[in-house]
């Protein structure tokens, strides 16, 4: 499994077809307290860079993006009840949802963990 | 994702480059978050909105809000009386019936009745003092400038820092601090009463310290000269009751407390009664008239405002922000001007601008939030109920 990153501050990490999608911890950290997120429609089609998600927090809603176009094959339903696991574990229980990908070679237009640390650092 | 770094007011041009407050190394040594706000960098949190908003709701939170303009009005030639009646040409305030040490809200209002600023009015010994808003300020200091008579004297106490101490133990955080009067006559700081205000010493240190705040607590602000203000700072949160609070909370705060923010839920383009404010037109002042929109602002006392600011309690958790259309049906009634999600409450709260036919208590409405329709229903403010300290004797 690989783990790669948008400038936007979402992860997407790719077992076959399958890309699990989040926020980084850099980007949970900016936006505060999450106390809301809205998900997309399992088997909605988005295109890369399409917003599929909103995070609230109390200070602004955000857009999320998709990393990689594709369709939704999963939520992540413990959201609608504890929306503070994006702030808590954004890598791993805080996940937002999975998409299957309509093609893998966007992958390489994005970070891997190393350049994104080395981004994240220059902000 | 969106950069959520959208806290600094939109509305605000800010040319030049931000400017720093006397506590900036402070907040930053507490591992604040710092933003640009009304052309200063400015702390918006600590440990996270929510937990500061709840401790400030249980115990006490130290706010730096020295980007507020602290102005002091005199006249040497006229005194006092010169002094309230040019301020009373400007404001809807009576302030023949403020006493020494007391402190009124009130409005700064252009000639069409248009709000240009709200503040804090409170009567000294020898001058009036007004804290305006820090976003306004600037604009506000020429209005005066433009308008007060020639023998009026404006000065900004820009040599002061100004901070809050917020919350059910606020009091007694500041009795823990050995702080006197400053002149016979004056009651200790934790015997003042809701909207009164007195000159203090603090080893040694002169403070203007007012009962009053942005929060719905119990508290107080305190004016401390630039190079006193590290030390006060240290000296309050050092005591275990007191956190920094950033200018997020002071934001889900006032929200709650149901307390409108200048350039959000007031602008130019409102007038007092809409706006809420008509206990800021003082009764003389309804009879006589006499200040700026009087004309425009008298008539909708009496018959009342097109529209309404109210509060709006929303269902679900996706909160509504400012700019979002409000509907009964198809039929566009309004428009959010405040918006967040409320932690003592634990669901989303606005305050908007509605046709008066749909204010009434219980109205529900629906809130549009990119496509999305929101159910809302109108309830009063504040939100949260205020719990102001007030003495029965002082008053």
């Amino acid at each position: 499994m690989s783990r790669y990153f948008t400038k936007e501050h979402e992860w997407i990490e790719v077992a076959g077809d399958i890309g699990t999608v989040g926020i980084s911890d850099y980007a949970q950290g900016q936006l505060g307290d999450i106390t809301f997120v809205e998900l997309p429609a399992v088997g909605a089609e988005f295109k890369q860079g399409d917003a599929a998600a909103v995070v609230d927090s109390v200070k602004a809603a955000s857009d999320i993006y998709v990393p990689v176009a594709g369709s939704i094959t999963e939520i992540n339903a413990a959201l609608e009840d504890q929306p503070e696991l994006v702030n808590t574990a954004p890598d791993a229980g805080g996940w937002l949802f999975r998409v299957k990908l309509a093609d893998a070679g966007e992958l390489s237009g994005l970070m891997d963990e190393t350049a994104y640390k080395a981004y994240v650092a220059e902000l | 994702m969106t950069d959520p770094e959208n806290f600094a007011d939109d509305d605000e041009v800010v040319e030049a480059p931000p400017l720093t407050l006397p506590l900036d190394a402070w907040h930053r040594a507490r591992s604040a978050r710092m933003v640009e706000f009304a052309g200063y960098m400015m702390p918006v949190q600590y440990e996270g909105i929510i937990a500061e908003h709840l401790w400030t709701r249980s115990s006490a939170g130290l706010f730096d809000v020295s980007h507020m303009g602290q102005l002091v009005v005199s006249s040497e030639a006229g005194g006092m009386a010169a002094a309230e009646a040019a301020l009373e040409a400007l404001l809807p305030a009576d302030l023949s019936t403020l006493k020494l040490g007391g402190l009124r809200y009130s409005l700064l209002l252009g000639d069409d009745g248009g709000i240009l600023d709200d503040l804090i009015v409170g009567r000294w010994r020898d001058a009036f003092q007004l804290v305006v808003n820090g976003a306004t300020k600037w604009d506000d200091i020429a209005h005066l400038r433009e308008y007060l008579p020639d023998d009026i004297t404006l000065s900004h106490r820009d040599e002061h820092a100004l901070l809050a101490l917020q919350g059910p133990e606020a009091a007694a955080v500041l009795s823990a601090l050995d702080i006197q009067p400053a002149m016979p006559g004056i009651v200790p700081p934790e015997a003042l009463s809701f909207m009164q205000a007195g000159p203090y010493l603090w080893q040694g240190r002169p403070l203007g310290i007012s009962r009053s705040g942005y929060t719905g607590e119990d508290g107080f602000e305190i004016s401390v000269r630039n190079e006193d203000v590290v030390a006060l700072a240290d000296a309050l949160a050092a005591l275990p009751q007191v956190k920094p609070i950033g200018l997020g909370a002071r934001d889900s705060l006032r929200l709650e407390a149901g307390l409108p923010l200048y350039g959000h839920d007031l602008s130019e383009a409102t007038e007092p009664v809409s706006a809420g404010l008509g206990f800021a037109i003082n009764k003389r002042r309804r009879s006589e008239g006499g200040f700026p929109g009087a004309a425009r602002i008298l008539p909708l006392l009496a018959d009342g405002a097109a529209t309404r600011r109210v509060g709006l309690a929303l269902q679900g958790r996706m909160a509504a922000r400012e700019g979002a259309q409000v509907f009964v049906g198809d039929h566009l009634v309004g428009q959010v001007t405040s918006g967040g999600f409320s932690p003592s409450l634990n669901h989303p709260i606005a305050m908007a601008y509605v046709d008066a036919a749909q204010s009434a208590l219980g109205t529900q409405l629906e809130i549009d939030m990119r496509g999305r329709r929101l159910s809302a229903e109108v309830v009063p403010l504040p939100f949260v109920p205020h719990r102001y300290f007030r003495t029965g004797a002082a008053r």
